[in-house]
């Protein structure tokens, strides 16, 4: 399987590394993706001191109100700031697939390591069982989660933590049997090191830049799906700001011809997501220029 | 008229040091064998695939090839296409790679007939199975229904032997067409090639590494090294005394066909890379013989000497039978010497 | 002879592997019940008042008495029979309420599935053969965008502009005959498509560069055929393969994705049916669409595995399929 990072599907099925996004210039796009990316994650730091008005609750007689000096992004229907609900909701945006790709990379990775490292039955039975959960897409795993425990982010994102776990598992598992078959693997063996230490402190060192850059191209799929579920009314509940709920609460207001509530979070998302997508593959690029 | 002929050919690509090709002059009549030999990266391939109208993508072409009478360089679509289907047609060196792995063997052998010539599938089917009858495969009706996957490689390189032939072209380009077979099958490809080319009469250019096989089946032989053509003669001639250093160090370091196997002297060096380039003789880093001064100056121009073409320098010198000359049997063993 | 057995081995073991993977999978969702904290019985019910004859009768219904494995042969039994059990909110057959839903969901992916496979391909295509254009490059940027774009950011703009503003298409509901009904379903096929388009964009855009660099494409142009035809016959004929691999493993996020263009465009199909059903703690229903999903899912690529060999013949003399 290649080591070139993409949308979790395809790296689960394409034999050759996708097409690179080497053709739009690169190093400028990439070092604008990054810069983004950095911006986002202050907001989200920042971000009870940055919004101007409450992010929660508008006023009554402000509702529906266009772009203008004090609301620059305009109110919603509840007469919210959008620019203060979109800073805000930068922080649960962000930390949902923060907390899937935190959980799956750490699960994909002790599964990928000790299934390389044992190998034989323990490694085909491992193998099976990541192509069974590969058949639960992770939206889905996360619906059927709310539908269990009920609306909110919890089981969700554990549930797309799961789902997400496959493809961390298999790259780590392919990178892993990779460098077990080299010398220096060896030479620890021999020395009679423990394989904890051998797979977590010797060979999960020359894995991660790789699933470093899988792991970033995950961060802006789950985050699509969360917001995906948002955006259903399952996942985050208004009146906590949230891009996908912002988007679903603003659908009424675009059929009234007042689309900038529901447009500004959805350009937010496309803008991360782009920009998460760009910056893992063009990492994974530099490792697969790197190796080759 | 020749079946094919290089005028002056030039190919350069830009960002490199040296032309690919330089000044390629070459011809091959009706039932003549004419063969190519150099080592990888000379340009023999590149001089192979001119005469099908294939040049690299992005070079600097200069002189002419001509098929049949026809110009390849700035031809239209129309008489590019009427040669490739028509006129000539290559023999290639890896038939796995030649045919498209998905696609039936008798679509690789009736293509040019059906989609060109527009036969109905049947009658060039019929067609195909009597050419593949005519190289020597034994079940011709089963291997058009077969996948490439499933025939041996000597297999492949006779269904790409009667796809040459689907056409009746007069004209042969075999690009090293036994070097990825095994060596019991080389000797099959090549008898088939050679009845072949004898019943039909047709011209073949040959394209090899390999000067012992080139004296076994062609006429003429052309040797070329870093873009240039260095020598050509009649086989006999050539072997009998070769004029030009590289030549008689290709002779010393191929093992005979025939005959007691002598100690190999290699050349020294490599071949020069497209990003060098020297301004005298190519072959002076490596040549024995290289005058200082006047080798390293200049680019020796093709000179007639006896049956040859030689661009040599100091060919009138080294060939002299004068005493203080080293004669051309003494280059095998100066190349010992310094091994 | 031996060869159309070893063929039929193949089909055979690929379809006992595709009954085990349904056998695990449906498993999961029948006890994915049982995860749900608290007395499965009363969680069927939930947020509905529901009397203790009720709740026996749900208890009788679905053998919560007996032990786990023999509830779920049970369970299993009825879905093999069309029984996927009874909504406990609508009063009725959740098979029938999937059944009503379900040509509308299959014309919106139908069509959906035909705007990927022409635009997707179409633009992979002349990506290729223009590579490093201008076109090529605008076409890249676009994927990027595209695969980034999720469903309800497409529904949202395709609404705002050619729905409201433009007014060329309906922005809401199924509609009413063939015509109305393909009114109403271009836009959210359009959403649906759009992250998918993007990917198999890129997938056919690398596949055919791949294909582009073989021998065999500049053998067949060296024998004269057109470079139309060696680009649709040798080139475009074997990019096919990953094409098609790829497409059916996307097949899931696809089906899932149209929970999100239904509700988006107020839709009554299947997808919306998840939705609404979740929302409204009808276990039974959502119990049922996963199912059928996951289903739907392992089955198509089972049948993708299955073609595979028509695609590129050498998968087939590589014997076993995975």
């Amino acid at each position: 399987m290649s080591a070139h990072p993409a949308h979790p599907a395809l790296a689960a099925g394409a034999r050759r590394p996708l097409a690179r996004l080497r053709v739009l210039g690169g190093g400028r796009l990439r070092r604008a993706c990054l810069a983004l990316l950095t911006l986002f994650v202050l907001v989200a730091l920042l971000a009870p001191w940055l919004t101007p008005h409450d992010p929660t609750f508008g006023k009554l007689g402000d509702t529906l109100l266009g772009p203008g000096a004090d609301h620059w992004l305009g109110t919603d229907q509840g007469g919210r700031d959008t620019l203060s609900a979109l800073i805000a909701g930068t922080r649960t945006s962000l930390a949902g697939p923060l907390g899937v790709v935190v959980f799956s990379t750490l699960l994909g990775t002790a599964v990928g390591l000790f299934t390389a490292w044992r190998g034989g039955w323990i490694d085909a039975m491992a193998g099976r069982a990541l192509d069974i959960v590969f058949a639960f897409p992770a939206l889905l795993l996360a619906i059927l989660a709310v539908a269990l425990f009920g609306k909110g982010m919890t089981a969700p994102v554990i549930a797309m933590a799961i789902a997400y776990t496959p493809y961390t598992a298999r790259l780590v598992r392919g990178l892993a049997v990779q460098e077990k078959a080299r010398p220096y693997i060896a030479a620890y063996r021999v020395q009679g090191h423990s394989a904890p230490f051998i797979t977590v402190r010797r060979m999960l060192p020359n894995i991660a830049p790789t699933l470093l850059a899988q792991s970033t191209v995950n961060f802006g799929y789950a985050l699509l799906d969360l917001a995906a579920l948002s955006f259903l009314g399952l996942g985050v509940q208004p009146p906590t700001p949230d891009w996908g709920a912002m988007i679903n609460q603003g659908q009424a207001a675009v059929l009234q011809g007042q689309p900038l509530s529901a447009i500004a979070p959805a350009v937010a998302v496309v803008l991360v997501v782009v920009a998460f997508n760009v910056v893992g593959e063009s990492l994974g690029d530099r490792l697969a220029g790197r190796d080759s | 008229m020749p079946l094919l002929e290089y005028d002056a050919l030039g190919v350069t690509l830009p960002g490199t040091a040296r032309p690919i090709l330089d000044g390629i002059d070459l011809h091959v009549g009706a039932g003549e064998v004419v063969a190519l030999v150099g080592e990888s990266g000379s340009g023999k391939s590149v001089t192979a695939r001119a005469a099908l109208g294939l040049f690299p993508a992005g070079a600097d072409i200069t002189g002419q090839v001509r098929v049949a009478g026809t110009g390849l360089v700035g031809a239209d679509a129309a008489s590019l296409r009427d040669v490739r289907t028509n006129r000539a047609a290559m023999i290639y060196q890896d038939p796995r790679a030649a045919l498209n792995p998905v696609r039936r063997v008798g679509d690789f052998l009736t293509e040019p007939l059906r989609l060109a010539h527009g036969w109905s599938r049947n009658r060039a089917a019929a067609r195909a199975a009597e050419l593949l009858a005519a190289v020597g495969l034994p079940d011709p009706g089963r291997h058009l229904n077969q996948y490439p996957h499933e025939l041996s490689g000597g297999m492949l390189q006779r269904v790409v032997i009667a796809a040459a032939l689907t056409t009746e072209p007069r004209l042969l380009l075999c690009d090293e067409p036994t070097t990825a077979l095994d060596v019991s099958t080389q000797a099959e490809i090549l008898a088939v090639l050679g009845r072949l080319q004898r019943e039909r009469g047709l011209g073949l250019l040959l394209i090899t590494h390999d000067i012992e096989l080139a004296a076994a089946v062609s006429d003429r032989i052309h040797v070329m090294y870093a873009g240039r053509i260095v020598e050509a003669a009649p086989v006999a001639d050539l072997f009998a005394a070769p004029r030009h250093p590289y030549t008689a160090g290709l002779l010393g370091s191929s093992p005979p066909l025939h005959g007691p196997l002598a100690r190999l002297t290699p050349i020294p060096g490599a071949p020069m890379g497209l990003l060098e380039s020297a301004p005298g003789c190519a072959f002076a880093p490596r040549c024995h013989f290289a005058e200082p001064g006047r080798c390293d100056q200049s680019p020796p121009p093709p000179e007639r000497h006896g049956p040859a073409e030689v661009a040599c320098h100091r060919t009138a010198e080294l060939t002299a039978p004068a005493a203080n000359a080293p004669a051309p049997a003494a280059f095998h063993a100066s190349g010992k010497e310094d091994s | 002879m031996t060869a159309v057995a070893a063929r039929a081995a193949r089909v055979l073991r690929r379809l006992a592997a595709m009954a085990a993977t349904l056998l695990v999978t449906s498993f999961l969702v029948f006890s994915s019940l049982f995860l749900a904290p608290g007395d499965p019985a009363s969680f069927l019910v939930k947020g509905r008042s529901a009397g203790p004859a009720e709740l026996a009768e749900i208890r009788r219904q679905y053998g919560f008495d007996e032990p786990f494995l023999v509830r779920y042969w049970h369970w299993l039994e009825g879905v093999l029979h069309g029984d996927l059990g009874r909504s406990h909110l609508l009063h009725q057959d959740v098979a029938s309420v999937i059944w009503s839903r379900l040509p509308a969901s299959l014309l919106l992916i139908g069509v959906s599935a035909l705007m990927i496979a022409v635009v997707g391909i179409g633009s992979g295509v002349v990506g290729a053969l223009r590579r490093g254009s201008r076109t090529d490059r605008s076409l890249m940027l676009l994927v990027t965008v595209g695969a980034a774009a999720p469903a309800f950011v497409a529904a949202l703009l395709l609404r705002s502009v050619l729905g409201v503003q433009l007014g060329w298409f309906p922005t809401i509901g199924n509609g009413t005959g063939l015509l109305d009904r393909l009114h109403h379903v271009v836009l959210p096929a359009a959403a649906l498509s759009v992250t998918f388009v993007a990917l198999v964009t890129r997938v056919t855009r690398s596949a055919m560069l791949d294909e582009l660099r073989r021998e065999h494409v500049e053998v067949a142009l060296s024998r004269g055929t057109p470079r139309r035809t060696v680009i649709r016959r040798h080139v475009l004929r074997n990019a096919l393969g990953p094409i098609v691999t790829v497409s059916a493993l996307l097949v899931s996020g696809m089906l899932v994705s149209t929970a999100i263009v239904e509700t988006a465009f107020g839709m009554s199909g299947v997808g919306s049916l998840l939705v609404q059903s979740v929302d409204q703690l009808d276990f039974q229903v959502v119990q049922a669409i996963v199912l059928l999903v996951v289903a739907a899912f392992v089955v198509v690529n089972a049948l993708v595995d299955l073609v595979h060999p028509l695609i590129d013949p050498r998968t087939a003399a590589a014997g076993s399929a995975r």
